[in-house]
């Protein structure tokens, strides 16, 4: 029984794609709407991805110190897994998860009261095809920013195992400077970026899904918007998986 | 006009609409009314077009939308103007913004032409003073109004309103109704009112569909209703005292008028000094005004 309300929900969910993706009924307006996304998934999550991506940077740092105190080890392996670590998994997947958090309860709950407030009906009485109108600019904003969100992970997050070795002893600047400059590979980056765009696709649009079938009041709604990020960052996870052993 | 022919409607095997058939006329305050639960609701969103009716037939001058593809239903949709229950206004937008929206998706008119046609709008329903607010900042009432200037933005031919008057006070109620009811003549849009106020079934019904378990079970206008015979409609009028005490008094001067010989028309004229009973002469004219000095 289960098992067939969740394929009813994958096949709901390709036909919401299905309307989603169509020609928007004026451009104008949609680029009017994508403008508003960017500023408001992109821009307004800047802040959070700074503050989280300097501590996990500084904390990664100081816990490779910890762990590789054997004289044995180079201390430029310290800034080799630093970087490594922020540019194949925390950057990318742990950033969409967080990020799962924030813009899709937000995109699940402001689509979910338009739903119950009659706003979506509004829509389409006027004739205005609301998938469109209301996702499209939504998944193409975010998957457009989300190569600019990785990249300044990236930066801070290497920018924060920096300030340890900056106001700490624990590891000389000159170790964690070689150690980040060290066996760079660059496809890293490109990996990082394909795999965050995927999963910005993943988070914009099985949170739409989630807000746009909500039925009920403001209850559903909640409900929707807990849905919503636990199903997409299992979708995170998954994907993570499958992309780590078709890109590596 | 809007004619429904045979509509049945059925949600997991159970009938809500059985066999509704009815018309709705040009330049009239149609009404759709009906115990909570007799369908109405149904009724009204399956002729909209938001819920497609098993069988039957939806024809909007003709044209039957349930054979409608989804273009030519949303081409269709740009002629009608829709106020919800909630009002539905964009959170995100002002009201004017709101009012502009449908011209904003639809037109190619130009950005100071839409803002004018807009405002115009706005002025119509008496809230040109209220452009720059938010729904949120506006109260129930002005949300109504709001929600009545984006509906008749694109000057729709069919008018669909969702009970108006749900949380509104009886003052504010008899407001929004009267202007529905002018915009109706004024535009002559052919409107469909869903309701259960009966306050608003004695101000603008001009055409009244009673909806009974899925049925429709009459069908007249507001000075047929208090004499059906129809037992559903009379449970549902006269639910309250007060329409009792209506009844009782619709009788009583029915019964009177019936009774009484045939007498002449009197009419009363009241004048800034004085005032007298004048009688109409049998020819059909009025006698003069005899004014009488204090």
């Amino acid at each position: 029984m289960i098992a067939i309300k969740e394929i009813e929900k994958v096949g709901a969910y390709t036909q919401l794609m299905y309307r989603v993706f169509a020609k928007p009924d004026k451009w104008s307006m949609f680029f009017r709407q994508y403008k508003e996304e960017l500023k408001k998934q992109g821009i307004d999550s800047l802040a959070i991805v700074v503050i989280i991506s300097i501590f996990i940077g500084a904390v990664i740092t100081i816990q490779m110190i910890k762990n590789m105190e054997n004289p044995l080890l180079p201390n430029t392996l310290i800034g080799l897994a630093t970087r490594d670590i922020l540019l194949l998994e925390f950057s990318s997947a742990i950033l969409c998860l967080i990020l799962a958090g924030k813009v899709g309860s937000n995109i699940a709950s402001e689509i979910g009261t338009m739903r119950i407030t009659e706003q979506i009906d509004a829509l389409d009485i006027m004739g205005v095809n609301s998938s469109n109108f209301l996702i499209l600019p939504k998944i193409i904003a975010f998957v457009t920013i989300m190569p600019f969100l990785v990249l300044t992970s990236m930066f801070v997050g290497i920018i924060g195992g920096y300030g340890v070795a900056i106001f700490t002893d624990m590891i000389t600047v000159k170790a964690y400077e070689s150690g980040i400059q060290y066996a760079f590979t660059p496809y890293y980056i490109t990996y990082s970026i394909i795999k965050s765009v995927i999963f910005a696709f993943i988070i914009t649009s099985v949170s739409s899904f989630y807000g746009y079938t909500v039925r009920g009041g403001a209850l559903e709604v909640g409900k929707a918007s807990t849905d919503a990020v636990v199903n997409s960052s299992v979708l995170i996870l998954l994907f993570d998986i499958m992309l780590t052993k078709l890109l590596l | 006009m809007i004619e429904v022919k045979h509509a049945i409607k059925s949600f997991d095997g159970n009938t809500v609409l059985k066999d509704v058939s009815t018309t709705f006329e040009t330049g009239k305050t149609n009404l759709i009314i009906g115990q909570s639960g007799s369908g109405k609701t149904v009724l009204m969103k399956s002729v909209v077009g938001i819920h497609r009716i098993d069988s039957g037939e939806i024809l909007y001058d003709g044209r039957n939308i349930t054979s409608m593809k989804r273009k030519e239903l949303n081409a269709l949709r740009r002629e009608i103007g829709m106020l919800f229950q909630g009002s539905a206004l964009f959170d995100s937008m002002s009201v004017l913004e709101n009012v502009k929206f449908p011209l904003d998706m639809f037109t190619e008119m130009t950005e100071e032409e839409k803002i004018d046609r807009a405002k115009f709008c706005l002025e119509r329903v008496e809230l040109s003073h209220a452009l720059d607010l938010s729904p949120a900042e506006i109260s129930g009432g002005m949300q109504k109004r709001a929600a009545i200037a984006r509906a008749i933005v694109l000057n729709p031919k069919y008018l669909f309103c969702d009970e108006p008057n749900s949380g509104l006070d009886p003052k504010t109620s008899l407001l929004i109704d009267q202007l529905i009811q002018d915009i109706t003549h004024e535009f002559n849009i052919t409107t469909i009112v869903n309701t259960h106020d009966m306050n608003s079934v004695m101000e603008i019904g001009e055409n009244i569909v009673f909806i009974s378990k899925g049925e429709k079970a009459w069908q007249g206008t507001k000075d047929e209703i208090f004499d059906t015979g129809c037992e559903p409609l009379e449970d549902f009028i006269f639910a309250s005292n007060l329409y009792k005490e209506i009844k009782k008094a619709h009788k009583f001067f029915h019964d009177k008028e019936s009774s009484d010989p045939p007498r002449p028309k009197t009419k009363v004229k009241i004048s800034d000094t004085d005032y007298e009973p004048v009688e109409d002469e049998p020819n059909g004219d009025q006698k003069k005004t005899q004014v009488v000095s204090k």
